[in-house]
């Protein structure tokens, strides 16, 4: 099933500083707010990631010079 | 009346074992167990008086579980506990006059909440300047003397703002001198300098300190059955007799009042729980029942265990903007949502309260209280969210007269003074949480 989610971005809200990488990395899939700061899917820390959207969460995980992105399997 | 916390009794060591004999010791040549008075919490049901009303016996379970999971530890590695007599939250005193009224109770339930986790070290913690400092040096040299203890409990000072009373941020302090919130928040598996951490309100231990004397079924005798017993409630605003008065759970909102001298004059809604809860409309919530969920289910949220009464001469929305205000000052500055997100939030609201707002800014408003929530380290943000949310849900009349720049006590104010919330001087986001900041 492609809705099925395969894996769990999370956001460390603490590291992250608002350089809005993951955005130009995986700008479909992380929006950024009216402050810059990184809005998931899901609109909070924990966003599920269907199959189709792996790449893009992966992409904008390694753009990450804080490393406040990771995928939870 | 109940009254178990002995808030009318001489706060000396003596007197406290008068009153309520001595915390029994655990015997294991007896067959005790340490472990004995979790179930014990369990069967209390207790649940913690800080905000969250969290069951008290899963927290210490957890700290037990994942201090058992590491296998054995040296003595600096074993647990810690810290109880969480800081009350962050301005119009609450109910922490302070246990500390000041009731130490022992308080130091009690620590002293029995390292035993049963196995703490090796144990603190309680008030905020710097805190007029409970000096009720717990004398208390805790009291039972220095007397070696009733199996850790000796220090007090420590975190600095007196908002966020340090996390519970994340109170174990970070004590291991790093650090008082800001942690990201994820697991002070059980990985608190004070790692260590699994039981942190606990000092109101929650207190009743643990009784717990441990009489036990979980005469605990859970009083109370609302989903969450029994007694507990204080800190009453403010249009009354008589503001203070702090305790009451088994579930009593009435309108007794409560009247402890305290009943409403003065026309009460027009309540801020329930704190900065960091909900505000309700009058209505008929004076027959509510003061529980969590009964809180809840009438449109507040008990948190902290303040009501406060708003009076027909004062504006909910100007008391909102100087609240808020605040909040957002008081943010860590750790996340971008709350260190931008709530001074932008601040400033809607201080343009609704001023009557310049119109509708586009309001819509804003409303957008951003939504932007803002769940996307914190920890529940600042959701908390001044909700706070304002619930402003706007409770007195959607006087939403609409502001927007039409009027109000209903412009030409009136002035004459309710008690209506007033007490806000701290602003400070800067994130400045002074940090130990080296001090010394």
């Amino acid at each position: 099933m492609s809705t099925e989610p395969v894996g769990t971005l999370v956001l460390d809200p603490i590291r992250c500083d608002g350089r809005g990488m993951c955005h130009d990395a995986a700008p479909g899939l992380i929006e950024l707010d009216e402050w810059g700061y990184p809005l998931l899917p899901s609109g909070t820390l924990r966003a599920p990631i269907e199959r189709s959207d792996m790449k893009a969460a992966r992409d904008a995980t390694h753009a990450c010079p804080l490393l406040a992105l990771h995928i939870e399997r | 009346m109940t009254a178990r916390l002995g808030l009318s009794t001489p706060p000396s060591l003596a007197a406290h074992h008068r009153e309520f004999g001595r915390l029994p010791l655990v015997d294991a040549r007896r067959g005790d167990r340490p472990g004995d008075l979790v179930d014990d919490v369990e069967r209390a049901a207790l649940r913690g008086r800080g905000g969250g009303w969290f069951p008290t016996h899963l927290k210490l379970r957890a700290v037990v579980d994942s201090s058992a999971a590491r296998g054995p530890l040296s003595r600096s590695r074993r647990p810690v506990v810290i109880g969480n007599g800081m009350e962050g939250e301005p119009a609450s005193g109910k922490d302070a006059a246990l500390l000041t009224r009731s130490p022992h109770l308080v130091l009690d339930g620590i002293s029995a909440a390292a035993r049963t986790i196995g703490a090796t070290d144990a603190f309680i913690a008030v905020h710097r300047g805190s007029p409970a400092v000096p009720s717990l040096e004398v208390a805790l040299a009291e039972r220095a003397s007397s070696r009733i203890d199996p850790v000796t409990i220090r007090i420590v000072t975190p600095p007196a703002r908002y966020v340090a009373s996390e519970e994340s941020a109170l174990a970070h302090w004590v291991g790093d001198g650090e008082a800001t919130p942690v990201f994820p928040d697991r002070p059980f598996q990985r608190g004070a300098a790692g260590r699994p951490t039981l942190v606990q309100n000092a109101e929650t231990l207190a009743h643990l300190g009784l717990i441990a004397r009489r036990g979980g079924a005469w605990f859970a005798e009083v109370g609302a059955p989903g969450a029994p017993g007694t507990t204080l409630v800190t009453v403010g605003g249009s009354v008589p007799n503001p203070g702090v008065v305790e009451v088994p759970t579930g009593t009435a909102v309108h007794e409560i009042l009247a402890r305290c001298g009943g409403p003065a004059g026309t009460v027009r809604g309540y801020l329930t729980g704190g900065y960091g809860g909900g505000w309700v409309a009058a209505g008929d919530f004076d027959q509510a029942a003061w529980d969590p969920d009964s809180v809840r289910a009438a449109g507040g949220v008990i948190g902290a265990s303040v009501l406060w009464a708003i009076g027909e001469l004062t504006c909910p929305l100007e008391e909102l903007a100087r609240v808020t205000a605040w909040m957002a000052g008081e943010s860590a500055g750790q996340c971008g949502p709350c260190m931008f997100g709530l001074p932008s939030v601040a400033e809607d609201v201080r343009s609704l309260a001023l009557r310049t707002a119109d509708g586009v800014e309001f819509k804003q408003l409303q957008n951003r209280l939504r932007l803002i929530t769940g996307r914190g380290g920890c529940k600042h943000p959701d908390g001044t969210a909700r706070l304002v949310a619930t402003a706007l849900d409770a007195f959607p009349d006087e939403v609409a007269l502001h927007l039409d720049r009027r109000c209903s006590v412009a030409g009136r104010r002035g004459t309710d003074p008690a209506g007033t919330l007490p806000v701290p001087p602003a400070r800067l986001p994130g400045l002074d949480l940090r130990r080296r900041d001090f010394t």
